[in-house]
């Protein structure tokens, strides 16, 4: 059997592509893939996956559960416990397609789940945390089980396999959304497992990444204090809880977020007037041990929102383009103008500065008349 | 010779453009990477967006571009040259040991990064707009020459970190506050401004703008401090 993600080490290039509608308008999953599918030499077939938000407005307001189960004996064990835990309001084989390229596929099932009130009182935690303790539970505790999406409205899509044909695999043509990350993926690390393939995924946030961090160790031992396990031997994990901890629990904004992650030299904030040098002082004197060194590029999925952001020396490649209500980001340019050949403008971001954008007035009210 | 290049893997195009006779125009690039490598004797004009490593070991062959470069354009190039009318990625002029890049917009992080030169061997990388922070990373020797047109600051941070052969030229103001300390720098004067004289002709030349213009600003130049470059720099020595 091949070894999984956690099990062996395997001293990654990769490609990232993301595209979101501030207007809140719904893309298939078709340009996405047509944008991936440009820079195919950057990843090498081991892993490729889709994130997609605004996916399922008739299911809103409950968890979307993506499953892979090794075996039936999984899906059963897990099964019981989603329903000991949750009011599963439906269940559903995730419908896929059969392609020559994307093989020894696991079971990959769909659930809509809400906390059960009385098992949520009983817990004395929060609904998102309820949530949160639930998925790590099930990924750490039943064998041949593993919930890759876990948020309202959105939804991963991965697999082993170059990402145009994860794509197609999943049909991601059939569904529609106001944002879409992507990524084609060249493990270096680990093996390359369906669960490992990224985007990975916590609730709403869910991350795209390029690169190598070189503290992840520093990271993983500081966040697994917080109740996070870090399963994977992959830095994306890491990088997703502790983005999920600074946002979610320490209620941080994403500019913050990147300053904390993404921390400019302490020669460079010596150079900052006295306001903005204070704010950064106090920011990596608490968040010391959440500094991500060495390469990344990320792209940061949420709930009306994406977020791009470099390392602070910028050692991965990343570019960005405005059209009308689009904004676009992708390790390459050409994976940006294969789907937008005239931007309105085109830049690269520096070392540590993020691009947050979010729904308009307009294009939350859309979304809302959506699920309405 | 005329070259479609939509939808075409990389290694069909370069075969292509080998196949072609001394001039090849490709239409319709996206993201093709090695446009041209290693080779010489070629004109290679391109529409659309070369991929990553454009015109890396080139041989004297001369590639213009119309539209913008990704990263490691021109990566260890040794002779020819390549002219961007757009902007160019990280690593623009990469262990360059020869040959001239301009680019007319800006340039990425790390743009010439390594350059080094060796007797007649010399590169030259000029860039119109601003070039990103780390430029002129370890480098060697050549020259480096940021024109700033239009923009606030002609680089980003940490210009010449590591520093230890060759000249940038920043056309501004005032130098940046940050140089390291292994950095000498000092105002240009008539014999440096006539060092790279050819170099901002040929620049407006090609991209069409007022050699007066350019010429109506200081320039500073920036050389490593040749007697001990190393000092302190990564270790205490």
């Amino acid at each position: 059997m091949q070894p999984r993600e956690g099990q062996v080490r395997i001293p990654s290039g990769c490609a990232i592509s993301g595209m979101f509608s501030r207007e809140g308008k719904r893309m298939d999953g078709s340009s996405i893939i047509k944008s991936i599918a440009t820079m195919h030499d950057r990843s090498n077939g081991l892993g490729g996956g889709f994130a997609g938000y605004g996916i399922y407005p008739e299911y809103k307001d409950y968890y979307a559960f993506h499953i892979f189960y090794d075996h039936k004996a999984a899906k059963l064990a897990c099964e019981e416990f989603l329903e000991e835990h949750f009011d599963i309001i439906n269940l559903s084989k995730i419908p896929t397609k059969k392609h020559p390229r994307i093989t020894d596929e696991p079971l990959i099932w769909r659930y809509f789940v809400t906390p059960l009130h009385t098992k949520l009182k009983e817990s004395q935690l929060d609904e998102k945390e309820f949530v949160v303790r639930s998925v790590i539970k099930i990924n750490t505790k039943i064998e041949g089980a593993y919930v890759f999406s876990s948020g309202k409205d959105m939804g991963v899509f991965k697999a082993v396999g170059y990402p145009e044909d994860v794509g197609e695999f999943y049909r991601l043509d059939e569904y529609s959304g106001y944002c879409w990350t992507a990524h084609g993926r060249y493990p270096t690390n680990t093996p390359g497992w369906w669960g490992g393939a990224h985007p990975f995924a916590m609730l709403d946030t869910s991350i795209v990444h390029n690169g190598e961090i070189s503290s992840y160790d520093a990271n993983r031992r500081y966040i697994e204090m917080f109740g996070y396990k870090c399963t994977l031997l992959t830095d994306t994990e890491v990088i997703t809880y502790m983005i999920d901890y600074l946002g979610r629990r320490q209620g941080l904004s994403y500019e913050e977020i990147a300053n904390v992650i993404a921390a400019p030299f302490w020669s460079t904030i010596e150079g900052m007037p006295p306001e903005k040098r204070a704010k950064f002082t106090y920011l990596r004197n608490v968040f010391s041990s959440m500094l991500i060194t060495g390469p990344f590029s990320i792209l940061l999925g949420f709930e009306g929102g994406m977020m791009a952001l470099n390392d602070r020396l910028k050692l991965r490649s990343m570019v960005a383009a405005e059209k009308d209500d689009m904004v676009y980001v992708a390790s390459e340019e050409c994976a940006i103008r294969t789907i937008c050949p005239g931007p309105d403008r085109i830049w690269a971001p520096r070392g540590g500065e993020p691009v947050v954008v979010t729904l308009s007035t307009h294009g939350q009210n859309e979304r809302s008349k959506e699920s309405a | 010779m005329n070259i479609n290049a939509a939808g075409m893997h990389f290694k069909d195009l370069n075969e292509q453009i080998k196949a072609a006779g001394k001039e090849a125009v490709i239409d319709h690039c996206m993201g093709q990477r090695y446009i041209g490598s290693g080779l010489a004797g070629k004109e290679i004009v391109i529409h659309g967006t070369p991929g990553n490593a454009l015109g890396a070991y080139l041989d004297g062959s001369i590639i213009t571009v119309y539209g913008n470069a990704q990263d490691a354009t021109g990566d260890t190039m040794n002779d020819g040259a390549i002219y961007i009318a757009g902007s160019s990625g990280d690593a623009t002029g990469y262990a360059m040991r020869g040959g001239k890049i301009f680019v007319k917009g800006d340039v990425g992080y790390r743009a010439g990064i390594h350059m080094k030169e060796y007797k007649e061997k010399s590169p030259v990388l000029v860039i119109g707009g601003a070039a990103g922070s780390f430029l002129g990373e370890y480098q060697a020797g050549g020259t480096i020459i940021v024109l700033g047109l239009g923009r606030k600051r002609p680089v980003g941070n940490f210009c010449g970190m590591g520093m230890h052969g060759g000249r940038i030229y920043l056309r501004c103001q005032a130098p940046p506050a940050d140089l390291p300390r292994q950095i000498i720098v000092k105002k240009a004067e008539k014999e440096d401004r006539k060092a790279i004289e050819a170099y901002i002709r040929e620049f407006c030349e090609v991209f069409e703008c007022s050699e007066k213009t350019i010429w109506d600003s200081d320039f500073y130049v920036l050389r490593p401090d040749s007697k001990n470059p190393y000092h302190q720099l990564y270790t205490q020595n």
